[in-house]
């Protein structure tokens, strides 16, 4: 009854084309925004940061990240995490070796550096497409993972080859409790999902889009597939390379080799196809989802007052992950993003019939 | 599709030249040890041996992977996870009874998982996109790990195949030194040529091989026929459990049965680029490829790469297959032996 467009008249092409065509849906997302900002970090306890919020916030940027490559442009990569570790890597030793340069700078730069990356392992996208880009993709997994604990010039020849870093800083601001690292990354993630959707909208997205949707089609309408192909990968890349710097500096501060491996990349391919493919929200369905997952069900057993062992705990975990892909995919393959489009058409029409 | 046709038309020859010099590259690099003499020539044999010994693993799961994508255009990713299945069920099932009747019903279990697929998975998905498809067994595979590991328990189990653990000595004759072979490797090898005859009998010479073929060439084809197609995937589903029993119980007899088996077995898929998506000779040859280059790789390139750029340690085998598929995709994506229909753009 609140929720419909009536009475809501475009006169310029601006109004008709802004991201959130109804003032309800304006009004909404500036609550969301404020709640997310001001009462938050006040209200929620270190435990609701550390094990649920922040982990969420970085994966919902690095699924964005795979989703502008797998959800928008149609390229199929098994191997995310991997842009992420040279992310964090990089991150990593410009911190390091130019102690001089701002947080943010870095944040940038490292992303740039796994853009670059990414678009090296894109290259093979230029031949072939499907099941074997996704096993060129696999490639760029176990290179990096391998590169990264074998190589001691990145770990800054630690002994054991896991590297530490300090908090960040940022103009004076030390950003070491949990509400600091949340509004920082809140910030973050706030910046970067607009400029996705963007992305997604202008020129560049739909390049992307018409490229998965029919590939000599693109071509026929002046699509140059090697230009919409290389800059997804080079933009979801870049997202998954200041998510892996992220998700180093603020949510682990110490990280081991093969903190990015395969289950890592397979987890954040499992966000966007349970969130929903080609939907920047979906991406922060998924990620919220699989954060969540994992946590629900150590606690389950307890509230239900059934014992059950981690190891039990984990395989059940495995196996119900696997269902759920398989759900959606036959269910409704456009993932957790179409069930509140859908929800909200009902809501238009609701309480009436028609 | 468009300009690849016309590639093979116009310049056959000119494509051969990148694939010839990159496997005159892997032959040369095969044989340099020897004759750069890093190595002596009884030592390089046990290498060559035990890689022939892991290609033949990797062979038959990309065996696996190769009938599955035969039949059914699906992308099998959870080929690996039916691997740690099939050992883990073998495995525990022969603590309570005997190894055949283990393995006879590991079969039958295999065949009961093949038609719960077909119904639960590939039935509702048909006429998805091959991508979609893959995520399916992606969730498949996870499914299996996770079920296979609350059912049968997730220790390392051990499969006794009443083989003699101790190596015997072979060739001293021809090498000084001579050579160490383990038994279970060679029983391993024979085990592995007499699946793929009988395999390739199936093929050729039953009803339901013929079929199998008819549906690999042409699914509406095949079907306009009067051929089943949802029984052929079962059929196929269910030879492919076979070829994860078999794999995974010369694995298991071999390094014992744990989690590890589904991701070393990830390996298949750089086997079933290299020798063709479509080849069951292809995955042969491409698992031995793989198993030989990348032990190669491990004890003679590892060394002076560790040397000449101060590394934390070798382990260039965890990647040595995939950056090798991943140079065949760049020259010929079809693989060695595959069928040329690869979408271009």
């Amino acid at each position: 009854m609140l929720y419909r467009e009536n009475g809501q008249f475009k006169s310029t092409y601006r109004a008709d084309q802004q991201m959130l065509p109804i003032l309800q849906d304006r009004i909404l997302m500036l609550a969301l925004l404020a709640f997310a900002f001001v009462v938050v970090p006040f209200a929620a306890s270190n435990y609701l940061f550390l094990s649920i919020l922040i982990p969420f916030l970085i994966l919902a940027l690095a699924a964005i990240g795979l989703n502008l490559l797998v959800g928008y442009c149609g390229q199929i990569s098994i191997g995310h995490a991997a842009f992420m570790a040279v992310g964090a890597y990089a991150a990593y030793n410009l911190v390091l070796r130019l102690p001089v340069l701002n947080f943010l700078v870095v944040l940038v730069l490292a992303g740039l550096i796994a853009a670059a990356v990414g678009m090296v392992f894109g290259i093979p996208s230029l031949r072939i497409k499907g099941l074997y880009l996704a096993v060129a993709t696999l490639a760029a997994q176990f290179f990096i993972d391998w590169l990264f604990a074998r190589v001691k010039w990145f770990t800054d020849y630690s002994h054991s080859g896991s590297v530490s870093t300090s908090p960040v800083e940022l103009f004076g601001w030390r950003i070491d409790s949990p509400p600091e690292k949340y509004v920082f990354l809140l910030a973050v993630l706030v910046v970067f999902t607009l400029l996705a959707k963007n992305l997604a909208r202008g020129h560049v997205g739909r390049a992307w889009m018409a490229t998965r949707d029919m590939d000599v089609a693109a071509e026929v309408i002046g699509i140059r597939p090697v230009y919409a192909k290389l800059t997804a990968f080079g933009v979801s890349s870049f997202y998954c390379g200041v998510a892996g710097a992220l998700w180093g500096f603020i949510h682990l501060g110490a990280w081991e080799p093969l903190a990015f491996n395969l289950t890592l990349s397979l987890n954040l391919l499992f966000m966007i196809i349970i969130g929903g493919m080609g939907s920047i929200l979906g991406s922060y369905f998924g990620a919220a989802f699989i954060v969540m997952l994992p946590i629900l069900l150590n606690q389950l057993p307890q509230w239900l007052g059934v014992p059950l062992s981690t190891a039990m705990a984990s395989h059940l975990e495995f196996m119900i992950f696997g269902a759920l892909i398989i759900f959606f995919l036959i269910v409704e393959p456009n993932g957790l993003a179409r069930l509140w489009a859908v929800g909200k058409e009902k809501l238009r029409l609701w309480p009436f019939p028609h | 599709m468009l300009t690849s046709g016309q590639a093979t038309e116009s310049a056959p020859m000119k494509r051969q030249i990148p694939v010839t010099a990159l496997c005159a590259v892997l032959a040369a690099g095969l044989f340099a040890p020897l004759l750069t003499g890093a190595s002596a020539l009884g030592f390089w044999l046990e290498v060559l041996l035990g890689g022939l010994m892991a290609g033949v693993l990797y062979s038959l799961v990309a065996l696996g992977f190769v009938l599955i994508f035969k039949a059914s255009g699906v992308f099998n990713f959870a080929q690996g996870a039916m691997v740690l299945f099939a050992a883990l069920t073998v495995a525990r099932l022969a603590e309570r009874m005997p190894l055949w009747l283990a393995i006879l019903l590991a079969i039958a279990i295999m065949v009961v998982l093949a038609i719960l697929i077909e119904r639960l998975v590939l039935r509702p998905l048909v006429g998805q996109e091959a991508v979609a498809l893959l995520m399916a067994t992606l969730g498949l595979s996870y499914f299996l790990d996770g079920f296979g590991q609350t059912l049968w328990g997730s220790d390392i189990y051990s499969i006794d195949l009443g083989i003699a653990r101790e190596p015997v000595m072979i060739l001293d004759t021809v090498v000084q030194g001579g050579i160490l072979i383990n038994r279970d490797d060679v029983a391993a090898a024979v085990v592995a040529v007499l699946l793929v005859g009988t395999l390739a009998l199936f093929f050729q010479k039953t009803a339901t091989g013929r079929a199998l073929r008819a549906v690999a060439d042409d699914h509406q084809a095949a079907q306009s026929i009067g051929i089943p197609l949802n029984r052929i995937w079962v059929i196929v589903w269910s030879v492919a459990g076979v070829t994860a029993i078999v794999a995974g119980v010369i694995w298991g007899g071999k390094l014992g049965v744990q989690f590890s088996i589904s991701q070393v077995a990830l390996k298949a898929l750089p086997v079933v680029i290299l020798g063709g998506f479509t080849s069951v000779p292809g995955a042969i040859i491409g698992g031995l490829i793989i198993g030989v280059g990348e032990k190669m790789a491990e004890v003679f390139l590892g060394p002076p790469m560790v040397k000449a750029f101060d590394l934390a340690g070798g382990g260039i085998e965890n990647w040595f297959a995939y950056v090798l598929a991943l140079l065949f995709l760049l020259v010929r994506p079809e693989g060695l032996f595959g069928e040329r229909h690869i979408d271009r753009v």
